[in-house]
């Protein structure tokens, strides 16, 4: 049974015994945040394996016919689609959301725990959608993850009769899911702190989570808005989007639809939705950094105020993603401004991280080795950012592969690499064991180089004037012949880095019977979810009492301690971790 | 679009003033607020579902924004060259619905207020009448599209397109309040409910039913300016 997230209980409520009550149908936020992230891992492995096949394609155009044209299209939509939302998204808000909120905030569940639960249906079902297209006829739509129409609707685009209605389904119904999992999760960090956790005490992992959904709450509604008027376009006839445009001989079927209005509700959507997937990450890593390096976070308020100014800002830069739309050039100055000032808040983090490594005691564990990953892919990813927020140098390089490299620098690596060290952070919580130390090392370096190996050379690609999203290149005189060995080059690089995700799911699956035991804190930390009774916590998270909280997160290597961490919730003067009948009532 | 962005920088203002500012200048790592057994959210005492509810009205604002946004941009977009935007007689009907959704917004309110004066017969003939009202009011709102369709439908005419997808958006997110709304009445009709198990309920169905015809009003004058 659900009870009340925020009260103490003495005596012990029916907790759910039948398999299916505990596991399947369950309302525990700690199982349905490993629903989501199963899940999410499953089907982002689907767009794994998509990528390896362009790659293949792309390095060694000769050498294989896995793919035509057509499937790559598709391909490249569905990756996107899925590493974007139902990966990353996903994962980083019904995953970690849901694992570490109540843990972190010290609440025993999610405060609407039956909405919790409907909500990972709902994504499961949107998943099922999704996957579904692959089996209709004519397959997946292949209009690109932005799914611009006119074209991803006229014929000629893969998908564009059914394909395209599933995918535009699968959304709505996603965005369904998103909104009840949102709620809950925005009202319990309000609502369901424990005793003494003020909101400038609550790690920086549960910032980052709270206002990304806050973005998610605000921004999905415009993608929702435009799926529903494309499908209407789509299946009903109406001129929404569509213009008049003779296609394929016919006569049009549309009259003046204005396809720039879907092109602004899927950025005023799409850009936010870069910070939905940024914040969760910027947040875990700070945590990552000051547990790993047993130094407090530096600037912790700034930290915090960094977060809300990124997510106000992230709403005023929509249309950067537009500059080659054709636009009035006083709005592309706007945004252009806009884009730059982003950088600033986004510039005093990376300082802080830095600058909190800086005379830390830093241990070089495999999450910390992910965290540090983080910083440098992220500043890479990121200055070139500062290249295409500028109208005059985003224009002849949008086309192209400098493009590529930048999304996938800054928005697909550094995240991924943050979700890979809050696994091997968090684990040990979740299962009770430790993963194995030497894979995840394997894993890191490989995963760490091989990205770089994958995505420099494409800036250069970029800058020579590859186009992006060709399946083949002809005609193309202006490139030498060296493009192509760059692209084999990659694609060998991609390769190793599929694989070496195996090891990590092997990791994962070994480590779940042999790995370490971990005990309940094993990196020392100060946070709540390393201080439960039990480990892996029960239902109900926190036994009896509720913790109560006396300090923030980050007091490490405090002089004078007599460890080099106090955890949140140890009273000011006790010499032992607090237990609550130790507690003097203020 | 601008529209929707002033929307978003308002609400993004209120919500950092009015919540946190005053606590965002805490210094957590001074000692001295180590004693400092402010309660976190507990001791606010607004019960969750409140604060769920009024999150979920910042959603719906964000969606309805942008479906007005999208209706402008997309009229500006028919003057401004493809003439293609019929403008259309709004079916008389709506002010008729207009007027029952304000009735039965009234009839939630008094059912409120016989929550707060602990009558429950006001409760009873409130929450029944409001809910009713909310039927009639969809049932005519179908009535307005029978009329419209029956004067000559047009898809590809976007006002047209508008009429439906606006008032049908809403008359769904009125639905998903007339689900509550049953699960309420349920509740009421069991033998031994005390009036305070369901204050909670009778409150929170109307803000959202005051909330749904701010945006009815907000939708129909948007309508008639086509």
């Amino acid at each position: 049974m659900a009870y009340v997230a925020i009260a103490d209980r003495d005596h012990v409520l029916h907790d759910p015994e039948t398999f299916i009550r505990k596991y399947i149908w369950s309302q525990d936020h700690k199982v349905i945040a490993i629903q989501y992230s199963i899940t999410a891992i499953a089907i982002g492995l689907v767009a794994l394996g998509m990528s390896v096949l362009m790659r293949l394609q792309l390095g060694f155009p000769h050498a294989f016919s896995l793919i035509a044209p057509n499937n790559y299209y598709q391909f490249i939509t569905m990756h996107g689609m899925i590493m974007v939302i139902y990966l990353l998204t996903a994962l980083f808000l019904g995953g970690f959301g849901n694992y570490l909120i109540p843990l972190m905030c010290g609440a025993r569940d999610m405060v609407f725990p039956y909405m919790n639960m409907l909500s990972y249906w709902v994504y499961l079902v949107a998943v099922l959608v999704l996957v579904a297209g692959f089996f209709i006829p004519g397959g997946p739509t292949g209009a690109g993850w932005t799914l611009y129409p006119p074209q991803s609707v006229l014929p000629g685009t893969p998908g564009s009769s059914w394909g395209i209605v599933f995918m535009l389904v699968s959304l709505g119904i996603f965005i369904v899911a998103f909104t009840m999992g949102g709620l809950n999760y925005v009202t319990t960090v309000l609502q369901a702190r424990c005793r003494g956790m003020t909101l400038m005490r609550m790690p920086l992992s549960i910032w980052g989570i709270f206002m990304a959904t806050v973005l998610g709450l605000l921004a999905f509604p415009a993608l929702l808005v435009g799926a529903v008027m494309m499908t209407l376009d789509s299946l009903l006839g109406t001129s929404f989007f569509l213009p008049a445009v003779v296609s394929m001989g016919q006569p049009p079927t549309h009259s003046g639809g204005s396809p720039l209005l879907f092109q602004h509700l899927f950025w005023f959507f799409g850009h936010p939705e870069v910070y939905i997937v940024a914040l969760p990450a910027f947040g875990i890593v700070s945590d990552l950094l000051s547990t790993h390096a047993r130094r407090h976070i530096f600037g912790y308020r700034m930290m915090v105020w960094a977060i809300l100014a990124i997510g106000c800002l992230s709403f005023v830069v929509w249309a950067h993603h537009m500059y080659v739309s054709g636009m009035n050039p006083y709005f592309g100055f706007f945004f252009a401004t806009t884009t730059l000032i982003i950088a600033v808040p986004t510039a005093i983090k990376v300082y802080n991280w830095v600058l909190t490594l800086w005379r830390g005691d830093i241990h070089l564990t495999v999450p910390m080795l992910f965290a540090i990953g983080f910083i440098f892919t992220f500043v890479n990813g990121g200055l070139t950012g500062l290249f295409l927020g500028n109208v005059t140098v985003d224009v002849p390089l949008s086309a192209t592969y400098f493009v590529v490299a930048h999304f996938h620098m800054v928005m697909g690596v550094s995240p991924i690499l943050v979700v890979f060290g809050a696994i091997y952070h968090w684990y040990p919580k979740i299962t009770g064991r430790m993963l194995n130390d030497t894979l995840g090392r394997i894993h890191f370096w490989l995963t760490f180089l091989g990205t770089y190996a994958i995505y420099l050379p494409m800036h250069y690609l970029g800058i020579l004037g590859v186009p992006r999203r060709y399946y083949a290149f002809g005609g193309t005189e202006f490139l030498p012949d060296s493009v192509q060995s760059v692209n084999a080059a990659i694609t060998i690089s991609a390769l190793f880095v599929a694989a070496v995700q195996m090891v990590f799911l092997f990791n994962l699956i070994w480590s779940l019977r042999y790995g370490k035991p971990a005990g309940g804190n094993p990196w020392r930390a100060t946070t709540l979810e390393w201080q439960t009774p039990d480990t892996p916590p029960k239902h109900g998270n926190w036994g009896p009492r509720l913790p109560v909280v006396y300090r923030w997160a980050y007091d490490y290597s405090v002089p004078g301690a007599k460890e080099d961490f106090i955890p949140q919730n140890q009273p000011p003067d006790a010499q032992a971790p607090a237990t609550h009948e130790q507690v003097a009532k203020p | 679009m601008s529209l929707t962005v002033a929307f978003a920088a308002l609400f993004a203002g209120v919500v950092v003033w009015a919540i946190l500012a005053r606590k965002l200048s805490a210094k957590p790592w001074e000692r001295s607020v180590a004693a400092d057994l402010e309660a976190g959210g507990t001791a606010a005492g607004t019960p969750p579902a409140k604060v769920g509810l009024w999150a979920f009205l910042g959603v719906i604002t964000s969606l309805f924004g942008l479906f007005i946004t999208a209706y402008w941009m997309r009229m500006e977009h028919a003057h401004g060259g493809q003439a293609d935007w019929n403008p259309i007689a709004v079916p008389r009907q709506l002010w008729v619905n207009t007027a029952l959704l304000i009735l039965s917004s009234a009839a939630m309110q008094w059912a409120r207020s016989g929550a707060n004066h602990a009558r429950a017969d006001r409760v009873r003939t409130g929450l029944i009448a409001g809910g009713l009202f909310a039927w009639v009011f969809l049932a005519g709102q179908l009535l307005a599209w029978h009329q419209l369709s029956a004067s000559g439908f047009i898809a590809s005419n976007p006002a047209v397109a508008f009429f439906y997808l606006l008032t049908g958006v809403h008359g769904l997110h009125l639905l998903g309040g007339l689900f509550v709304w049953g699960k309420t009445v349920v509740a009421m009709a069991r033998p031994g409910v005390e009036l305070v198990d369901l204050r909670l309920s009778v409150e929170l169905c109307t803000v959202y039913w005051h909330y749904l015809l701010l945006v009815w009003l907000v939708l129909f004058t948007v309508l008639l300016s086509t």
